[in-house]
C-alpha cells in the first residue's frame, strides 16, 4: 500500500435545465427585483477601449433547429490581450471592460446577441501568439455538462493560419466550425451540436 | 465591472487545471434523459491544455451583491410576507480538488418553489405560483470558501420525458471559480429522497459515489431551534498544479 492522495473528486455536472434563467438572468425571463440588473448583460461602457463588434450567437441541435432556452457565456481578452482576472499577472486589463457576458438565447428567434470589443492576441503556452479568439461555454436543457469551444474570427485569416490551437485540430475540414463570419460589425457564430459540421468542443 | 482584492500575500495561482475526470461526470449522449439525444456532441472533445484563456476567468466583487440576495424566502416577497414552504439553511464550501477552499467563489442559485412550481413563463405544471417566491440566490463565498443561504426545501415536480417522470426535489447550482474552465453547473439533492434514484436526470451520472456527492445532508447541529432546519452541501470544483517546476513561458 502507498499513502493515499487524498484528492476530492469534482461535483458532477447536472443539466442547467429549461428555467436556468431564474438564477442566471431573472430580468431576461420577467423577474423583476430582485437583481438590478443581470449579471454579464453588459461587457463595456462608453470609455471601453478598441473596436467595437458584435457577436450574433445561434445553438443549433442536431434537427437543424436553433435552442431557444440555451445561455451562452463568453470570456475573452480586452483589446490590448489582457484578461480582466487576478490570475493575469502580465500586467492591467482595461478597467472599463470586463471580459465576460453572458446572455440567452431568444425565446423566439433563438438568437443572442453579445456587445463587445475585439480581443487583442494572447500567448499561448510556449509563448508564441494565439490568434485573437473568444471563449464561449454552451448549457441548456438536454447539455449534461457545459460545452466549451471558441470563437475565431474570419477577417484574421493570417492569424488563424498561425493559431497553434487551430493547428492542433486533425480533422482541418472542421476548423471552420470555430471562425465567425463578419458583416460589419458583426460576427455571426454557429454554434453545431450534431451533424456534419458539429462545432470543435474542447477538453480543457 | 469585476475584480477583487486578494489578501496582501497571496499571489494568484496560475497552473495548469487538473483534467477532468469524464467518466465521472455524465456523458452528453444519455437516452434515458430524451432532450440530450439531439442535443449530444457526437465527436470527440478536442483536448486543449490550459492556455491563459483557460486559466484566467472573471472574479466578482461583493458590491454586485444585494442584502436580501443569499435570502430567497424574502427576496422577492411583498413587505412584511415570506415565501411558504419548509424552511431551510443551505450551507457548506467550495473546494478544489485539493481540499482547499475557493475563497470569493460566485455560488448563483435558482429552484421551484415548495409545491414543485417554477416561476417561468416556459413551465406549466398546475401547482400553483407562490406570490411571495422569486425562486433566484446569489451568494460569494468567504475567505475560506464558506457560504450559506436561506430558502424554503422546493417540491418534486413531474416533467415530460418518460410517461410518469419526476424530478427529485433539487436546487440548481452554477458556480464560478479562479478560472474559467473551472465553471461548473450542477444540482443539490437532499438526503433520503427516495425520487432521487428514479430520476432519469440524476441517472445521466455513471457513478452512484458522484450522485451521493451530490446529496446534501441533513444537518442538525447547524439547525436553528423552531425556525430552520439546516442541510451542509459543499462543492468541489477542479484543483490546479503547483507551478514551481514547470518548464514554461508565461507569455512575455
Ligand atoms: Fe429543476
Amino acid at each position: 500500500m502507498a499513502q493515499t492522495l487524498e484528492r476530492l473528486k469534482e461535483s458532477a455536472s447536472q443539466t442547467a435545465g429549461p428555467y436556468v434563467h431564474i438564477g442566471l438572468m431573472p430580468n431576461f425571463c420577467g423577474i423583476g427585483g430582485v437583481y438590478a440588473h443581470d449579471l454579464g448583460a453588459t461587457m463595456v461602457n462608453e470609455k471601453t477601449k478598441g473596436e467595437r463588434i458584435r457577436i450574433k450567437i445561434r445553438v443549433i441541435d442536431g434537427a437543424d433547429t436553433p435552442l431557444k432556452d440555451a445561455l451562452v457565456e463568453i470570456w475573452q481578452a480586452d483589446a490590448a490581450g489582457l484578461y480582466n482576472s487576478p490570475s493575469e499577472l502580465r500586467g492591467s486589463a482595461d478597467p472599463n471592460f470586463s471580459g465576460w457576458g453572458r446572455q440567452a438565447t431568444d425565446m423566439t428567434s433563438g438568437e443572442c446577441l453579445f456587445e463587445t470589443v475585439k480581443p487583442g492576441r494572447v500567448p499561448f503556452i510556449d509563448g508564441r501568439p494565439m490568434a485573437p479568439h473568444i471563449t464561449a461555454w454552451i448549457v441548456a436543457r438536454g447539455i449534461n455538462i457545459g460545452l466549451h469551444t471558441r470563437i475565431y474570427f474570419g477577417d484574421e485569416e493570417k492569424a488563424n493560419a498561425q493559431d497553434p490551437v487551430l493547428a492542433r485540430i486533425e480533422h482541418r475540414n472542421r476548423i471552420g466550425t470555430l471562425i465567425a463570419s463578419r458583416e460589419g460589425d458583426t460576427y455571426a457564430f454557429d454554434i453545431r451540436l450534431q451533424g456534419d459540421d458539429e462545432t470543435v468542443f474542447f477538453d480543457i | 465591472m469585476t475584480g477583487q482584492k486578494l489578501a496582501p500575500n497571496s499571489r494568484p495561482e496560475t497552473g495548469a487545471f487538473f483534467q477532468r475526470d469524464r467518466e465521472w461526470h455524465p456523458p452528453a449522449f444519455t437516452p434515458g434523459y430524451k432532450t440530450s439525444i439531439l442535443r449530444s456532441p457526437r465527436r470527440p472533445l478536442v483536448a486543449l491544455n490550459n492556455t491563459l484563456s483557460e486559466l484566467t476567468g472573471p472574479v466578482f466583487g461583493h458590491d454586485i451583491i444585494g442584502e436580501l440576495d443569499n435570502d430567497l424566502i424574502y427576496n422577492f416577497a411583498a413587505p412584511g410576507e415570506a415565501a411558504i414552504g419548509p424552511r431551510i439553511i443551505v450551507h457548506g464550501r467550495v473546494l478544489d480538488e485539493r481540499g482547499i477552499g475557493v475563497s470569493g467563489a460566485l455560488i448563483e442559485v435558482w429552484q421551484a418553489n415548495a409545491g414543485g412550481r417554477y416561476r417561468h413563463k416556459n413551465e406549466g405544471y398546475l401547482a400553483p405560483l407562490d406570490p411571495n417566491f422569486g425562486g433566484g440566490g446569489r451568494i460569494i463565498a468567504t475567505e475560506d470558501g464558506s457560504y450559506s443561504f436561506r430558502t424554503v426545501q422546493p417540491g418534486p415536480y413531474p416533467w415530460p420525458n418518460g410517461p410518469n417522470d419526476w424530478r427529485p426535489a433539487h436546487i440548481h447550482f452554477s458556480i464560478f471559480g479562479h478560472g474559467f474552465a473551472q465553471r461548473l453547473i450542477t444540482q443539490m439533492y437532499f438526503e433520503g429522497d427516495p425520487m432521487i434514484w428514479k430520476c432519469p436526470i440524476v441517472r445521466t451520472i455513471p457513478d452512484h459515489h458522484a450522485i451521493e456527492g451530490l446529496t446534501a445532508a441533513l444537518d442538525m447541529q447547524a439547525t436553528i431551534p423552531m425556525d430552520a432546519r439546516a442541510y451542509k452541501f459543499d462543492i468541489v470544483l477542479r484543483g490546479r498544479r503547483s507551478t514551481l517546476f514547470e518548464n514554461r513561458l508565461e507569455g512575455n
